[in-house]
């Protein structure tokens, strides 16, 4: 059962970062145009 | 399309599209250059952004185009000297439609509302995995102290992140509270409350079951209903607000002789504009030139172009059909008879707001009922066994599982995906309930001039050889009459005019020459000795004939409304113009009922008499003597053509002039408003397996999680399937 001193700490670090990366994504902007994003990787230049 | 030379306000600009080669550079080179947007109602793919992009890069003074697929958009920065002709016509010639937009009417792109609501949401969906994760080991059969550290756990998780999240539910409760009215959020708030607080307690007592996870999935599924919700009201503001920046915001005020193009807003009383061939007039005024042929339709509902002399008044929003002609502003902005009968509209469409939404009628039963039925619990148990501490936590179990997520969520996820549907198919709802009203539609009354016909196209001389067209359009050619000129130009390009001898004009009545031998005339009845209205082509000695321009259908309009009459519905015509114009075009269309010499009061009044019938009328009209009627009809259509009042009494604006998809918008109503109250049968299902259970008190924290995140996912899921409606 001490394992569960670090796996929890562990998994809630990970859970975490997670959370902090999609927060990252929304305030730069990432959702403003999904369907275009879609598209734009179909495209061969840039 | 040639540049104005003029100087550039800001230098860097004309070497904008040079310095792009090298982006990152370019980026403070371009300060002070406008950042312009356009809507792009056409765009749709892949090939689409980059043929755009491309081609946007290729202007001169124009930089950073980007396309916004998801909003139809294109934004990019100009010069000060780009005038956007070039750029509409640029885009023009690789067949995109685009209508400049005003930026400052969007307002900032950044929607900071639905970014807040994505963060709880982000932060809800965090820890609802978290907690989640430990409550398995619960419910796996940990034990004792293993028990209580998770317990503890979770409440460390879940106590902040329900402060957090669930702030919108609270704040909204708090408010329906205070003003003594019960509303979803009341329910929604109090089971989130009252789960963290029992199970605080639990915790702490070594108890055996707690309800975080509970707690937690309830506020970001419910959040998700909210964050859609929000989507789909963000989106039909923003239609609104593009549809009023789309309007005409620039004119051509004449300063020391030279025409300066300036906003709008920016003219004033007396100034002098000039309005170009095809443009809107944007303000009222006096006309100074000598003559102008205007198009009037917006006010009439007659598509006949009116001669004005010098100092005639002309109206905001009369379209200039002839040479440029100046004015002088008699009233600008708000003042303006357009401006005002848009007011009005506005005051009229108050009536609307009464309509109440499916998920308000059902949760006006909901709520209440949720409330006895968990008070009942406690009160039942307390009475039955004594133990309150048992009674409270039955009465919980029961407000948890009776989740209304199907409330919170089944209609917004249906109105997200069924607006998202008739967006790709270039169909703006600006109104949140136009679905549903639009659903219940069986009647549907058409505006004829410029709704069903192409606003200023028209079809010439049906039934007229091509000689007969020839000689008609020879004779045309010699006159500066605006019916003649308008002959011209349906003509020009479709046949060659034959020779005519001697012509002479008579002012007022018509034009004579000698055309083979024989007499040709071309006028009114009286000059060619037949009766009746229009003009009329007389050859030799034959009977005179009419030879009125018809007009040219708008494309789409037969299976428009071929598909509405397959539908069911009943299918009218109202327009202010005359019997007979009117009845050729419905039977072209196969309408039957056709209400001709309508005026603008009469055509409001003839869609309340409908209302009385008990008839639901949709409406679908453009000029401003339809906005009295598209405001007090049970739903209506506009399309983008339309003039602003027109588009803003409308609850959808078609953005496409192709009117073949308009059978899809009752289609997708219909199977959205279907596929809601489906989704409330659906979670009706579930809290009848699951409550009865609850309130015999078996209910457990697993089979809570069970029922709430299952009737969520289902009802999702089966919002989806709005897309399949054809």
């Amino acid at each position: 059962m001490n394992i569960l001193v670090i796996l929890i700490p562990a998994s809630l670090f990970l859970g975490l970062l997670g959370l902090v990366a999609f927060v990252w994504t929304v305030r730069s902007d990432q959702y403003d145009d999904s369907k275009g994003n879609a598209s734009r990787i179909l495209m061969d230049d840039d | 399309m040639s540049l104005a030379p003029a100087p550039s306000a800001c230098p860097a600009c004309a070497a904008a599209p040079l310095a792009q080669a090298a982006s990152k550079g370019a980026q403070s080179a371009l300060d002070g250059c406008d950042e312009v947007l356009f809507a792009l109602p056409k765009v749709h793919c892949a090939a689409c952004i980059s043929t755009v992009e491309t081609r946007l890069n290729e202007l001169a003074g124009v930089a950073e185009p980007r396309v916004n697929l998801s909003l139809k958009r294109v934004s990019l920065k100009a010069a000060p000297w780009v005038e956007e002709e070039t750029i509409i016509a640029a885009l023009a010639s690789i067949g995109f439609e685009a209508h400049p937009l005003d930026a400052a009417t969007i307002g900032g792109a950044a929607d900071r509302a639905g970014r807040d609501l994505l963060l709880r949401l982000a932060v809800a969906g965090f820890a609802m995995m978290n907690v989640m994760l430990l409550s398995v080991a619960v419910w796996s059969g940990a034990t004792d102290a293993t028990r209580d550290v998770f317990h503890l756990i979770s409440a460390l998780i879940a106590v902040p992140a329900v402060g957090f999240s669930a702030q919108p539910f609270f704040i909204n409760a708090l408010s329906a509270l205070r003003v003594r009215r019960l509303n979803m959020d009341v329910p929604i708030s109090l089971a989130i409350v009252l789960a963290v607080g029992m199970s605080l307690f639990e915790t702490f007592q070594s108890g055996e079951n707690a309800y975080f996870d509970a707690a937690l999935s309830l506020t970001f599924f419910l959040l998700i209903g909210r964050y859609l919700d929000h989507r789909t009201r963000a989106s039909a503001r923003s239609a609104a607000s593009e549809l009023a920046a789309l309007e005409v915001h620039r004119a051509q005020r004449i300063e020391d002789g030279q025409p300066v193009a300036v906003r709008v807003a920016d003219l004033a009383i007396g100034d002098h504009i000039l309005v170009p061939h095809g443009m809107r007039i944007p303000v009222d005024g006096v006309l100074s030139s000598d003559s102008a042929q205007l198009d009037r339709a917006f006010l009439t509902g007659e598509s006949a172009v009116q001669v004005l002399q010098a100092g005639d008044n002309v109206r905001a929003g009369e379209v200039n059909m002839g040479d440029p002609v100046t004015l002088q502003a008699t009233a600008v902005g708000q003042d303006t008879t357009l401006r005002q009968i848009a007011a009005l509209v506005e005051t009229a469409e108050g009536g609307r707001n009464s309509y109440t939404a499916l998920a308000d009628r059902a949760a006006a039963i909901y709520a209440p009922a949720v409330h006895l039925l968990a008070f009942a619990a406690f009160v039942g148990w307390a009475a039955i066994g004594g133990d309150i501490r048992f009674a409270l936590n039955v009465a919980i179990a029961v407000l948890i599982i009776t989740c209304p997520c199907a409330l919170g969520l089944a209609v917004p996820a249906v109105a997200t995906a069924a607006i998202g549907k008739l967006f790709g198919h270039g169909f703006l709802v600006k109104h949140a309930t136009a679905l549903e009203r639009i659903a219940e539609v069986d009647t549907v009354i058409f505006d004829k001039t410029g709704t069903l016909t192409m606003p200023g196209q028209t079809r010439p001389l049906a039934g007229f050889s091509q000689t007969e067209a020839g000689v008609a359009l020879a004779l045309a050619q010699a006159s500066n009459h605006p019916v003649s000129q308008a002959l011209c130009r349906a003509l020009g390009t479709q046949v060659s005019a034959e020779q005519l001898h001697d012509i002479t004009e008579l002012p007022g009545q018509g034009i004579q020459a000698n055309w083979q031998g024989k007499t040709v005339r071309l006028g009114q009845a009286g000059f060619v000795g037949a009766r009746g209205a229009g003009t009329w082509l007389k050859i030799g000695d034959a009977p005179a004939r009419r030879a009125d321009l018809s007009e040219r259908l708008r494309p789409g309009a037969v299976q428009a409304i071929a598909a509405l009459k397959a539908q069911g519905l009943h299918v009218e015509i109202l327009t202010g113009d005359a019997p007979d114009p009117a009845h050729s075009v419905a039977s072209q269309l196969g309408i039957t009922t056709v209400h001709s010499r309508i005026e603008a009061a009469q055509k409001h009044a003839l869609i309340e008499d409908a209302k009385a019938r008990g008839a639901r009328v949709l409406m679908v009209g453009d000029g401003i003597n339809d906005t009295a009627a598209l405001a007090a009809a049970h739903a209506s259509i506009a399309p983008a053509s339309a003039l602003d009042a027109a588009r803003t009494a409308a609850d959808i604006v078609a953005l496409d002039a192709d009117f073949t998809n308009l059978g899809l918008v009752v289609a997708v109503a219909r199977k959205s408003t279907r596929l809601s109250k489906q989704n409330f049968g659906i979670a009706l299902c579930y809290n009848l397996i699951a409550v009865p259970i609850a309130l015999a008190g078996l209910a457990t924290p697993l089979l809570a999680a069970l029922a709430m995140s299952s009737s969520s996912i289902t009802v999702l899921l089966n919002a989806m399937r709005v897309r399949s409606a054809k």
